[in-house]
């Protein structure tokens, strides 16, 4: 709350405090148990990336001078960060929008609020940010990015400093972030209202961000640097690529941040700083002179961004015999990315291995308001075929079917640009062996207890009544709702044409054989010819009507059934902003009563409990206030995961139509050709 | 059966039409008989045929006339036919089919009763799929029972019947009745008997190869255009349930198209309109093939197990010459009802002779008109066959057009 008010004149307040205050129960997090018990997972793969990011990418942007500039902050870090990275931090920080939480939530945890807001002018005085605008005053860059590390590993542990710090960094986090959104939004000054709801928020942002104090000193760097190079990326951005490497870097950078815990945040974040400065003023050069990039360009770019991860999922091969047996797939990934250890590398994975991904995924990020991906259902039926081991044509197609499944899961979950942070990601996908996934058993206690809390969730669910105040919300829910539901109907009539066309090609097949028989007993030799010859085409449509059906089934109905899946999920997201929702309104209602509470005691004149009333009152306020952000926060993230999702979804839809339509032109395509041979033989009747 | 698939529209029974059906299982058209089904009613349980005639022969009181004819009286006809012993070395035309919209009538209802469960769209759409259906099992069953009527007029000997005229001319009800259960039992019996018989006369080896080849030949095909016939049925069925899939995933597309708030709405309209019209296009072709292959093959099997009929009859007749045969010998033995035997064994060997001469022409000739019908419907299923898919790949080639250049 402090915080947003101190942000100065939010001209979109709507949009702008969600933003703003996002994640701040993430924040809070970071400071809990559970990310610091994870950050002892040694991962030494976490404090890789920065070195990379930052030494290859910026080599290719900027002049030289530049990047020895820059690699030398990160010499230092890769030293300075300790190994043990919170793990649990490299989610919450993924996200740009996170960190902003994360900047907020902390002043709040550590109270210096006041103080940051008001004086934020005096807030960089303290030793991190003291120093770098001495040095941003000489305008010169290496400056501030020498020094910004120097003052990090100075004064290691004074909270207000961090916090300040934290503000910082989001301001370059946030001016950065945009950049490339205020390229996207030039092309279309009048484009609409999708469009411009994430637009308007990156306005929003620039604004406050400019303006307020705290960012001064890094906003003006931010400004300042252009200055230097915007021949650089203005020259050359468009042309060859660069820009994607601005892209690249941009999410690096974000990778970077997100390997931050409150612990070592500092640090880091002083290495991160001139990094993010560095790409900034390209960007913003370029936003600003020549946005010639149309939006599709940029989406386009983007999701090469994402997928510069290649995953397979291949060679199904049962392991062990009888009811113990298990199917273990090939996760082959292929990369650039920085954030792992090497361009490809392979593991095996069982089914469970994934079910416990989603697992992990899920319980962390779930409650964040993201879409998790859930993976494909657990089939006993399905599974227990392939354990009696009967060689089947059935069983080979459930084992395709999960194959394929599995590989589309796991590229879902690596498109997502938060959830390719999370380290159980990467163990996932790099790790040799994976201890085993216990609870996704269906018939274990933890199951039973996961069916337990679903049975409760839904119970509680039912009991919130919320009155939706927001309209998007209101709308969209109601139209996941539909949508689910009509995707159900059609993909049971898409399994219904499956079927018949299966069942059509095994008629035809049949029929087939019956003609050639038909024909071995005609007495007329150019009939019985004829006839033989038809029996053949039949076979070929047989053979036809077969890969139709395959293709039914693997490019239509299993993208239906993953989006039934998927719209779950985004049911799931709706719930858990519900439940922040109860949860403040809870708080509300208790504030309420203990206000009652003091009223009373004053009224009874009972000054000594009355202090207690009110330490509770404040205590209430206190919670009220944090819980009211949550919601806000879960609510931005909830409405910009579905933004993502619809975009991602119209992408599938139509990439997975065309294809699907593709294939049924070259069906059409081959009974032309089969039809053609076949009429002068039947013309040759006589 | 010689339809010309169902895109010729309401007017189902068009000049043309009539042509070409007349040609198809006739060898020669003769001007001096034509018979057609110039229009048909369909009331609840019966459907009324108008069976219009144009002759020139003089037993006919008029040139051109129209009489209105039950299934009943068709089978009535076919029967007259069957026991008449003058036409037993004939093959003598099948009798066509019982109309069976029951199962259309089902579904007519059964829709009626969802009426509720679904959208305006999805009942209009389903009705017109219905009725279309209805409408050609309809047509199928007038051409059926034509195919009938033309070829008793073609063939040399029974379109001289007197029956036969009768059942052209004579315009008030035949008062047919259908056969009673008593009638149906000892049809029955004879059906058991005939078979049994047939088994017996069809061990006999046949002093002529030409015909003990013919049975040879006639008891495979038959088998087997009836497994055939069997099999293109439900080959047929399940490409008409894929058309029906095809048009409920269009209509759902569609709603999903209205309720999308996002671009992508633009799009499943598209493919639904894609499918509409692809499904159309399926459902054709599942009844084009109906029409050519399926009818074909039925229509052959009735008329191979005319044909053995047909060579029972001469089989039954040679063994009970062969029977006469030994009788006069043992009779000449004996010396005693000498006179008797022989006259049963001339009787039996005209009856034998007369029947081998004519089966002999009716087979080839069975023959020569099936090849020519074969031949016909192949060549047509193929052309339809291939402007089916043309279209279709039209159809794709140009909505995919569409949809690139919108992405």
């Amino acid at each position: 709350m402090a915080a947003s008010s101190e942000r100065s004149p939010p001209p979109f307040p709507d949009s702008e405090e969600p933003e703003l205050l996002e994640d701040s129960d993430e924040g809070a997090d970071a400071f809990t148990g559970t990310s610091i018990s994870e950050m002892d997972s040694p991962s030494p793969d976490s404090t890789k990336p920065p070195k990379d990011i930052f030494n290859e990418p910026l080599e290719d942007i900027f002049s030289d001078p530049l990047s020895n500039i820059n690699s030398e902050p990160q010499k230092k870090v890769d030293t300075k960060i300790p190994s043990p990275s919170s793990d649990e931090a490299v989610d919450l920080f993924s996200d740009p929008l996170d960190d902003d939480s994360e900047v907020v939530s902390s002043p709040e945890v550590q109270n210096p609020m006041p103080d940051l807001l008001n004086e934020p002018v005096q807030a960089p005085k303290s030793d991190v940010l003291g120093e770098p605008p001495v040095h941003k005053n000489a305008a010169r860059q290496q400056d501030i990015f020498e020094d910004p590390p120097k003052g990090s590993s100075k004064s290691s542990s004074v909270k207000k400093a961090a916090s300040a710090e934290l503000f910082s960094d989001e301001d370059e986090e946030d001016l950065f972030k945009e950049l490339p959104k205020v390229v996207t939004k030039k092309p279309q000054p009048s484009g609409p209202p999708v469009d411009v709801f994430t637009e308007v928020k990156s306005d929003v942002k620039v604004k406050p961000q400019v303006k307020d104090d705290p960012t001064d000193l890094f906003a003006e760097e931010a400004l300042t640097a252009p200055a230097p190079k915007p021949s650089a990326s203005s020259s050359s951005s468009r042309t060859n690529g660069v820009h994607s490497e601005e892209h690249d870097l941009f999410s690096e950078a974000t990778v970077e941040l997100s390997l931050d815990s409150p612990r070592n945040d500092r640090k880091k974040k002083d290495a991160v700083k001139p990094s993010v400065s560095a790409p900034v003023a390209p960007v913003a050069s370029s936003s600003s002179k020549a946005p010639s990039k149309t939006l599709e360009e940029l989406e386009e770019e983007e999701s090469e961004d994402t997928f510069d991860l290649n995953i397979s999922v291949t060679n199904p091969e049962k392991v062990g015999d009888g009811m113990n047996a298990y199917m273990a797939y090939k996760v082959s990934t292929q990369t650039s990315l920085t954030m792992f250890r090497s361009k490809t590398f392979t593991v095996r994975r069982r089914f469970s291995d994934f079910l416990g991904l989603y697992e992990k995924l899920s319980e962390k990020h779930l409650q964040n308001g993201y879409i998790v991906p859930p993976p494909p259902e657990k089939s006993i039926l399905g599974m227990t075929k392939v354990k009696v081991g009967k060689e089947d044509p059935s069983s080979a197609e459930f084992v395709e079917r999960r194959r394929a499944a599995l590989e589309r899961y796991l590229q879902r979950v690596v498109s997502h640009p938060s959830l390719l942070q999370d380290p159980d990601v990467r163990e996932f996908l790099e790790k040799e062996e994976l201890p085993r996934a216990v609870s996704t058993q269906a018939l274990s206690g933890a199951g039973f207890l996961k069916m337990l809390n679903k049975a409760t969730d839904a119970v509680s669910k039912m009991t919130i009544k919320m009155n939706e105040q927001d309209v998007w919300f209101d709308e969209k829910i109601q139209d996941v709702e539909n949508e689910e539901q009509h995707m159900r109907k059609l993909h049971v009539m898409v399994e219904s044409l499956v079927n018949h066309r299966k069942e059509l090609s095994g008629n035809t097949a049949v029929f087939a054989k019956s003609v050639a028989m038909l024909g071995s007993s005609e007495d007329n030799t150019a009939l019985s010819r004829a006839l033989s010859q038809l029996a053949e085409v039949e076979d070929r449509i047989e053979q036809l009507h077969q890969e139709q059906a395959a293709n039914d089934f693997f490019t239509f109905s299993e993208l239906l059934a993953d989006y039934i899946r998927l719209l779950g999920a985004v049911k799931g997201c709706f719930d858990q902003r519900m439940k922040a929702w109860q949860r403040w309104q809870d708080a509300e209602n208790m504030l309420q009563k203990k206000r009652e509470v003091e009223a009373k005691l004053l009224w009874a004149n009972k000054p000594d409990k009355l202090q207690q009333a009110k330490d509770e009152i404040a205590e209430w306020e206190a919670k009220v206030t944090q819980y009211e952000r949550e919601f806000e926060r879960i609510s931005a993230t909830v409405r910009k995961e579905v933004i993502r999702f619809d975009k991602e979804k119209a992408r599938d839809f139509k990439r997975q139509i065309i294809k699907y339509l593709e294939s049924l032109l070259n069906s059409q395509q081959q009974l032309i050709k089969y039809w053609e041979a076949f009429l002068p033989e039947a013309k040759a009747i006589a | 059966m010689m339809q010309e698939g169902l895109d010729d529209g309401p007017d189902f029974l068009s000049e043309e039409d009539r042509g070409l059906r007349a040609v198809n299982v006739d060898l020669q058209t003769d001007a001096t008989l034509q018979v057609d089904i110039s229009d048909a009613l369909s009331e609840r349980d019966k459907v009324k045929f108008t069976v219009h005639t144009k002759s020139t022969l003089p037993n006919f009181k008029q040139n051109e006339f129209s009489v209105v004819r039950q299934h009943e009286e068709f089978i009535w006809l076919h029967d007259s036919f069957v026991e008449n012993e003058e036409y037993a070395g004939y093959i003598i035309p099948p009798a066509p089919p019982r109309p069976d919209f029951d199962a259309s009538r089902e579904k007519l209802q059964k829709l009626g009763e969802g009426e509720g469960s679904m959208t305006k769209e999805e009942f209009t759409k389903m009705k017109q799929e219905l009725e279309a259906e209805y409408l050609a099992i309809f047509k199928k069953t007038v051409a059926m029972h034509e195919v009938f009527l033309c070829r008793v007029a073609a063939h040399p000997v029974l379109r001289k019947d007197l029956n036969f005229h009768v059942f052209l001319e004579y315009n008030q009800d035949l008062s047919v009745r259908g056969k009673n259960k008593k009638e149906k039992l000892e049809d029955f019996f004879k059906n058991v008997v005939k078979s049994a018989d047939g088994v017996l006369v069809a061990g006999v080896k046949d002093v002529d190869d030409f015909f003990e080849h013919e049975k040879t030949f006639l008891l495979e095909y038959h088998n087997r255009v009836k497994d055939s016939s069997a099999k293109s049925d439900r080959m047929i069925r399940s490409h008409k349930s894929a058309a029906d899939d095809i048009n409920r995933i269009a209509s759902t597309l569609y709603t999903l198209g209205t309720q999308d708030s996002t671009d992508l709405c633009k799009f499943f309209l598209k493919v639904s309109e894609l499918f509409e019209k692809t499904r159309k296009i399926e459902a054709r072709v599942a009844a084009d093939e109906d029409l050519k292959l399926a009818d074909l093959l039925k229509y052959y099997l009735r008329e191979s197990q005319a044909a053995k009929d047909l060579l029972y009859r001469r089989g039954r007749a040679l063994v009970d010459y062969e029977n006469a045969n030994k009788a006069l010998d043992k009779a000449r033995a004996k010396n005693k009802d000498v006179l008797q035997a022989e006259t049963t064994q001339q009787v039996c060997c005209q009856k034998f002779e007369k029947i081998s001469e004519s089966a002999k022409q009716e087979l080839i000739d069975f023959k020569t008109r099936r090849v020519a019908a074969f031949r016909k419907n192949l060549v047509e299923l193929a052309e339809l066959e291939l402007k089916h898919a043309k279209g279709n790949l039209q159809l794709l080639q140009s909505c995919l057009g569409v949809l690139k250049g919108d992405t």
